[in-house]
């Protein structure tokens, strides 16, 4: 049986040529960085070409980029690095209440210790931040304003050009956003683009996992997560993990230099996916629907609800035909609660504990669409006797 | 604005009488190699000048560029226009439109290269001038110290229209004033020493002492980057790196700790001297700045001076520590020279060294180690490396590295 792995969004196959790269790195430079001797210094030049390339590839300088372990990692070290540096009086952030579990549930984390208060900005049916509500929630005494630039679960776009002009209206406020699901998929440049901590993670682009990045604006000084041996500027200690930063900068590029064909195809997938699922009424779409306006979110997620279905009934049976789906995001689908993110755009319990995520990647094209709208239609026509009604 | 042309004058060479032609030849030289990536330009030389067509190339790029060119005086964009009388009014008009800063007075100057042009430039000075003052409010002519003077260069094909004149480099054009050593260190200093010796006509190589493993791979990796950086003004920089630790190991051992410093830069000096010979070299270039640190006194120049016979040039003598910074950061090297890495002059550093060493005892310390401190010289000299560095690129062995390397990136 053909299998199709739609869950790229929970992490993406690395091209062999990057799984190449990491295993000759692993044999050749397994010499520590940051060891006086040749080996160590040539293990740093290779992390310095890395730092460099992916410096080039996001517009920014090699100086503004931090190497951390992943996605996770460089929320945590934005929001609590930050404000562990801020001024005692500046205690307030702002966060999106659809932000990914690693920026919410850090900054909800700093609510309840009393570190912060925290603003929780509501979002439109398609899950958009009004840049208006941040210009509202900002105080004198607000530190961070985190949202993030596509969403994990719908792949809704927010508007971080409008709030980072609004941000840098207010000087004392740096603003964050969470990158992890826009790299490779939506134009970025990180040079102008008023933004002062962006996240990336590697394996969300073709990257190994356990390797991420931080990009910071020159002269911001972040607390340190771990202490340690004052790597990375002293913000992040930790031996520099040369083969996974060196595959992540290879990844990078590959990924950036096919994003331009990479949107086209992908836009068109998934205008032809809702055109198919417009035919299962039983299937609802999360956040922008209309055909015709496939291209208002980024161009590889799908999500869908099937209320009065639990979701991983569907993506056992989607499974079963070797299509491998997740329900919201891959962090949480273990959990019964209904999706947060759903939540927020408004819809109720039911139609949001039932979604499914689709994401595709690369590999994927028309015809692998075509399957996968035939094999929704017929899990959903299986199911269908199953309904719970009572509603 | 769009310009079609840029006027580059030549500096100092214009005084050098005979040799004008020679030197003139050698300014275009070095200006189109400098300008090579702008596929399209081409160059046209005139008296103590030359006009640079831009053919659709980016002014200020090509500006940029011309900016670092030694030997330049100045330069100006310049508009090509038709020779008709209406031409040559309407685009002097928007030339005075179009500058960034709006002038209070201008004043017009046009010089009737082609004779046969029916107005002589007293008529064409009155005639583009009222045709400017007319139709630009709050603009006055000043003939005597105008803001802006706006020139009209008539000849027979076209007629040159400018008014911006910027700076250039100054200086004479590389190599015009012969070839001298440069002792590199890695510091912020001698990096600024090379680019004003550079300015000043000479063609420069560097010298560089290490003393691996007293000092690190990466002190070597920077003192590249900064005669990279130099090839950048001067096309190409070769770059000898001598093996410098037996000497300075042995000077270590000479029981004159307060010395050690006028001891070792008398033996750079001396190795240095034997380098410009093999490479027709007639002066070696120092960072030093009077006073700034122990071997930098009068006293220490004196007795180190001593050492050598070829004329010593110090750029850098009678400048403040504040505006060689200044300079290292105009001239990009700055952020390189200022990576922590040590060079072989700040190990060794006894507690307190000689600021006026005594010019007997140090020549009796040599004489005592003779034939031996002889014979470690003759071997740095001979072990010396030589790496040719060009502008932007990378050095042989470390670009078959980064090659080697290339699939991981």
């Amino acid at each position: 049986m053909n299998t199709y792995y739609y869950d790229h969004c929970a992490s993406s196959p690395m091209p062999q040529t990057v799984i190449d790269t990491m295993s000759e790195l692993m044999k050749l430079h397994y010499a520590n960085p940051s060891s006086l001797h040749k080996s160590g210094v040539d293990a740093m030049k290779l992390v310095d070409r890395a730092r460099a390339s992916v410096a080039e590839r996001m517009g920014a300088k090699p100086e503004e980029v931090l190497f951390t372990s992943g996605g996770t990692e460089s929320n945590n070290l934005a929001i609590k690095g930050l404000l562990g540096k801020t001024a005692r009086s500046a205690k307030h952030a702002i966060v999106s209440s659809v932000e990914h579990a690693s920026v919410y549930e850090c900054a909800k984390q700093l609510e309840a210790e009393g570190a912060i208060e925290l603003t929780v900005l509501p979002v439109d049916s398609a899950g958009k931040v009004d840049p208006k509500d941040v210009a509202a929630a900002i105080r004198k005494e607000t530190a961070i304003v985190s949202v993030m630039h596509v969403n994990n679960e719908t792949g809704a776009i927010q508007p971080i050009e409008e709030i980072a002009r609004i941000v840098r209206k207010h000087p004392h406020v740096r603003f964050h956003v969470d990158g992890v699901q826009a790299i490779g998929k939506v134009p970025f440049r990180w040079s102008g683009s008023g933004i002062d901590l962006y996240t990336g993670s590697a394996h969300k682009f073709g990257g190994p996992k356990g390797i991420g990045f931080l990009l910071a604006k020159e002269g911001i000084e972040l607390a340190p997560l771990l202490s340690g041996g004052s790597q990375e500027n002293g913000m992040r200690s930790g031996t520099l993990n040369v083969p996974a930063i060196v595959a992540m900068s290879q990844a990078l590029r590959l990924s950036m230099e096919k994003m331009d064909a990479r949107r086209e195809t992908m836009y068109a997938l998934r205008k032809r996916l809702l055109e198919l699922v417009a035919d299962i009424p039983e299937l609802l779409v999360n956040g922008v629907s209309a055909v015709d306006e496939a291209m208002e979110t980024a161009p590889h997620v799908v999500n869908l609800s099937y209320p009065g279905m639990r979701p991983e009934v569907i993506i056992h049976m989607l499974e079963r035909e070797g299509i491998y789906v997740s329900t919201q995001s891959a962090c949480s689908s273990k959990s019964l609660k209904p999706s947060r993110v759903l939540m927020a755009m408004g819809h109720n319990a039911d139609r949001s504990s039932g979604s499914i995520r689709i994401s595709f990647g690369d590999e994927h094209g028309m015809r692998d669409i075509e399957v996968l709208g035939a094999k929704l239609r017929s899990v959903v026509a299986g199911l269908k006797p199953l309904e719970r009604t009572g509603k | 604005m769009n310009y079609e042309l840029v006027l580059v004058r030549f500096g100092e060479i214009v005084i050098k009488g005979r040799n004008r032609n020679r030197f003139e030849t050698m300014l275009l030289t070095q200006i189109r190699m400098a300008l090579k990536p702008f596929e399209k330009l081409e160059f046209v030389r005139s008296y103590a000048r030359v006009y640079i067509r831009l053919n659709g190339e980016s002014y200020d790029r090509v500006a940029e560029r011309l900016k670092d060119i030694f030997g330049i005086m100045s330069f100006s964009p310049v508009i090509g226009s038709e020779l008709e009388l209406e031409q040559i009014r309407e685009n002097s008009l928007q030339l005075i439109r179009n500058l960034s800063v709006p002038p209070k007075t201008f004043k017009v100057s046009v010089n009737r290269g082609w004779k046969q042009y029916p107005h002589n430039s007293i008529e064409m000075n009155h005639l583009v001038g009222s045709h400017v003052l007319r139709n630009t409010p709050d603009l006055k002519v000043d003939v005597r110290r105008p803001d802006v003077e706006l020139k009209v260069d008539i000849q027979k094909d076209l007629a040159y229209i400018y008014c911006e004149v910027v700076k250039g480099a100054g200086g004479f054009p590389l190599g015009m004033n012969g070839k001298a050593m440069l002792l590199l260190s890695g510091g912020i200093d001698s990096p600024v020493a090379g680019w004003m010796a550079m300015r000043k006509g000479l063609k420069i190589e560097a010298v560089h002492f290490h003393s691996y493993p007293f000092t690190s791979e990466q002190a070597k990796d920077k003192v590249v980057a900064l005669a990279r950086r130099l090839a950048y003004y001067g096309g190409k920089i070769k770059l000898h790196l001598v093996p410098f630790t037996e000497v300075q190991t042995k000077l270590a051992q000479s029981g004159h700790d307060s010395l050690i410093i006028t001891l070792m830069r008398r033996s750079m000096l001396r190795i240095a001297e034997r380098l410009a010979e093999q490479n027709d070299a007639l002066a070696v270039v120092t960072g030093d700045s009077l006073g700034q640190v122990a071997s930098q006194t009068l006293g220490s120049m004196n007795v180190i001076g001593r050492a050598g016979s070829l004329p010593l040039l110090r750029p850098l003598v009678m400048m403040d520590k504040q505006d060689i910074i200044d300079c290292a950061e105009r001239i990009g090297t700055y952020d390189t020279s200022i990576l922590p890495y040590e060079d072989c002059c700040t190990l060794f550093v006894p507690k307190s060294p000689a600021i006026n060493p005594n010019l007997n005892i140090v020549e009796r310390a040599e004489a005592i180690m003779g034939a031996e401190l002889e014979r470690l010289i003759d071997e740095a000299v001979q072990g010396t490396e030589v790496v040719v560095l060009k502008d932007g690129g990378a050095d042989v062995e470390a670009s078959d590295r980064e090659r080697q390397e290339d699939a991981w990136f």
